[in-house]
């Protein structure tokens, strides 16, 4: 038990964020209203891929759904990026081990959004048009920006998108009873499919139609726990304290937060992370001005923040109607599946075989959702940064740059299914870790700087930002995580699991200096141009209007 | 954007107001979140007893500050966007209309 409890604590964010499900699994048998319903959702979905494609003709169509999403519906699917099979799955099922922590997680993962409502949303939707390096290099030299804001954004995506497919394949394999390999490639197939015919229209609407579903599904296990309870928290955390067990000690922080550094380190990642991720700015370019782009946060941060106050019931409603039961135990008494099942076990308590099938497909549609979202920001960082800016300077026809962005993401879907499969018994718990460090050491401050600090210049974006790139992979292999775990040394050469607080710190410092101390003409000239581009990200004059159609 | 119009913004004085605050609002509101967050993290850090403190039964205090947390961020995204959709885009367009750009 303390080793699971350690080994769930190192996997933490990561679990969270992407895999859902750790090491081995059982496959289960063939779950027959779970595949009827997940056919309904492929099936409306391709409808909706139909749909969009004939409504995507322009670049812009592809990249941003013509920038004509509402910022209720945008909130929606930013909600529907943001909420992944693993937030679901992860954070009921760490509840449900150890209670109080898992809100604490649910927490963390929260409050980047007001954040990056305050400081980013509006300016990134006055400067960009179709990707960050857009506003990263507004005003800079665009080859070495683009160049290294691409790699950045290339490299978040395909370590989140190996968490997502090993997380996806097992997932699968637990609910449906399919083969780990045939359910990657199934996942692949269809994101790919999704992606180069109907873009980001389609990719919105996939994401909309998942987080109803998943809200409402939620939704209605949060209810039938609470009527279990008869409304009210305290008979149902009496319940829960009576039977776990760790007692009461499931009512107070528990040692998951355990020393400072690691928990602000842990905080700052969460927070620039996703203000530094590629799928999720992406986001705000599809909406028509800076009045959607803010409603969008709103919205988005409502629902997900309802969706985690859900998970919280959810969990402790799974200490009470599944633990005990022995339906669900394996002849260990343990629970069937491990912790991340508890959702999904409570699902069929609380709703029987129709409702566990209904869960069970909104997970997979949750899993192609974000693995959608992933793949169009990466193939837009190739297609429209490093294709049509750097190696076209700008002139690219637009067509070709649809069909390269297309290439794109059947490449990346290819690579995906690879590695996803490649990844299978492999530790993957440090990969979103990981993708968050990068996107909060290279990613954000790059972004963060070129809109807040005039005297940002190229070499010092390029060398900071290299520097916070470096400095979060590098500490990440040194960590406890790879070093220990994975490589199998005795003791970690750095010795915290999250790199952010000092990755960022080296980032923000190389910037600085490396900006400062560049004395050349062409920085005069950046720094110059920093007005214009103060005065459109505060006004939104010379912004990317929606397109009329 | 031709110089003539980064001028004629830079010194309207209703663009001088918007800058100034809308950036002091979102700055204060920023803060705000992070102190409310720094501090939860804090607490659990230094002195996680007083989130497990009973309220009387079962329930701890850190339930009700945990969930007021939640709360709180979306509704401190609310007050930014009511002032930033209303004031500050009312002051915008203002600026815009003058400076012939809307």
């Amino acid at each position: 038990m303390g080793k699971i409890l350690l080994a769930l604590l190192a996997l933490a964010p990561a679990l969270m964020a992407a895999g859902a499900i750790e090491g081995e699994v059982q496959k289960q048998s063939l779950n027959v209203a779970a595949i009827v319903m997940f056919f309904i959702f492929v099936a409306a979905t391709l409808g909706i891929t139909y749909w969009s494609a004939r409504r995507t003709k322009t670049a812009k169509d592809f990249y941003t759904a013509g920038g004509g999403i509402t910022g209720f519906q945008n909130g929606l699917a930013i909600a529907g990026d943001y909420m992944s099979a693993a937030s679901f799955l992860g954070i009921s099922g760490l509840v449900y081990l150890k209670g109080y922590d898992g809100l604490i997680y649910s927490i963390g993962f929260l409050v980047g959004w007001p954040v990056i409502l305050f400081m980013v949303a509006e300016r990134l939707r006055n400067l960009g048009k179709f990707t960050f390096a857009d506003v990263a290099s507004y005003r800079l030299r665009q080859t070495p920006i683009r160049t290294l804001a691409a790699f950045g954004s290339i490299a978040t995506v395909i370590l989140y998108l190996i968490a997502q497919m090993v997380g996806a394949g097992k997932l699968i394999q637990l609910l449906f009873g399919m083969e780990y390999e045939f359910a990657v490639i199934i996942v692949g197939v269809l994101m790919i499919i999704y992606v180069t015919f109907g873009g980001m229209l389609a990719t919105t609407w996939v994401q909309i139609i998942k987080a109803i579903l998943l809200l409402s599904g939620a939704t209605f296990m949060a209810f039938m726990v609470m009527v279990m309870s008869g409304f009210s928290l305290e008979t149902l955390f009496t319940h829960a304290t009576q039977i776990h067990p760790k007692g009461l000690e499931i009512m107070a922080p528990g040692g998951l937060v355990s020393d400072p550094i690691s928990a602000i380190s842990l905080g700052i990642a969460l927070m620039f992370g996703t203000a530094g991720l590629p799928h999720i700015l992406m986001r705000f370019f599809t909406v028509a001005d800076a009045k959607e782009a803010r409603k969008s946060v709103f919205y988005a941060t409502g629902f997900i923040g309802y969706f985690y106050l859900l998970t919280f019931i959810i969990g402790f409603g799974a200490i009470v109607l599944v633990s005990q039961n022995p339906q669900y135990l394996d002849a260990a008494q343990k629970i069937l599946g491990g912790n991340n099942m508890a959702a999904i076990h409570l699902s069929h308590a609380v709703g029987g075989d129709l409702f566990l099938g209904f869960i069970s497909a909104v997970a997979f549609a949750t899993i192609l959702a974000v693995v959608s979202g992933l793949t169009l920001a990466g193939a837009s960082a190739i297609s429209h940064d490093l294709y049509a800016s750097v190696l076209q300077k700008g002139n690219a026809d637009q067509q070709k740059e649809i069909k390269v962005s297309k290439y794109a993401t059947v490449a990346l879907g290819i690579i995906a299914i690879i590695l996803g499969i490649m990844f299978e018994k492999q530790n993957i718990a440090f990969m979103v870790g990981l993708a968050f460090a990068i996107a909060a050491s290279a990613n954000f401050p790059i972004l963060f700087l070129s809109m807040f600090w005039k005297n940002l210049t190229t070499r010092g974006a390029v060398i900071g930002g290299s520097l916070g790139l470096a400095t979060a992979v590098l500490l990440v292999i040194l960590g406890p995580i790879v070093w220990v775990d994975i490589l199998g040394n005795a003791q970690a050469i750095f010795p915290y699991k999250y790199p952010a607080l000092f990755s960022v710190i080296i980032a923000f410092v190389g910037i600085w200096f490396f900006s400062i101390t560049d004395k050349s003409g062409d920085a005069e000239k950046e720094k110059e141009a920093y007005e214009a581009q103060f005065i459109r990200s505060q006004t939104g004059i010379g912004a990317e209007g929606a397109s009329a159609h | 954007m031709d110089q003539a119009t980064i001028e004629k913004i830079r010194n309207n004085p209703k663009y001088q107001k918007l800058v100034k605050e809308r950036s002091s609002f979102a700055w204060k509101l920023t803060i705000t979140m992070l102190v409310v967050y720094y501090a939860f993290i804090l607490v659990i850090a230094f002195s996680p007893a007083t989130l497990g403190a009973s309220m009387g039964g079962i329930t701890t205090v850190g339930i009700p500050v945990g969930l007021a947390i939640i709360v709180f961020s979306f509704a401190i995204t609310g007050v930014y966007v009511k002032r930033a959709n209303g004031e500050f885009d009312k002051l915008t367009q203002e600026i815009k209309e003058e400076a012939g750009k809307a």
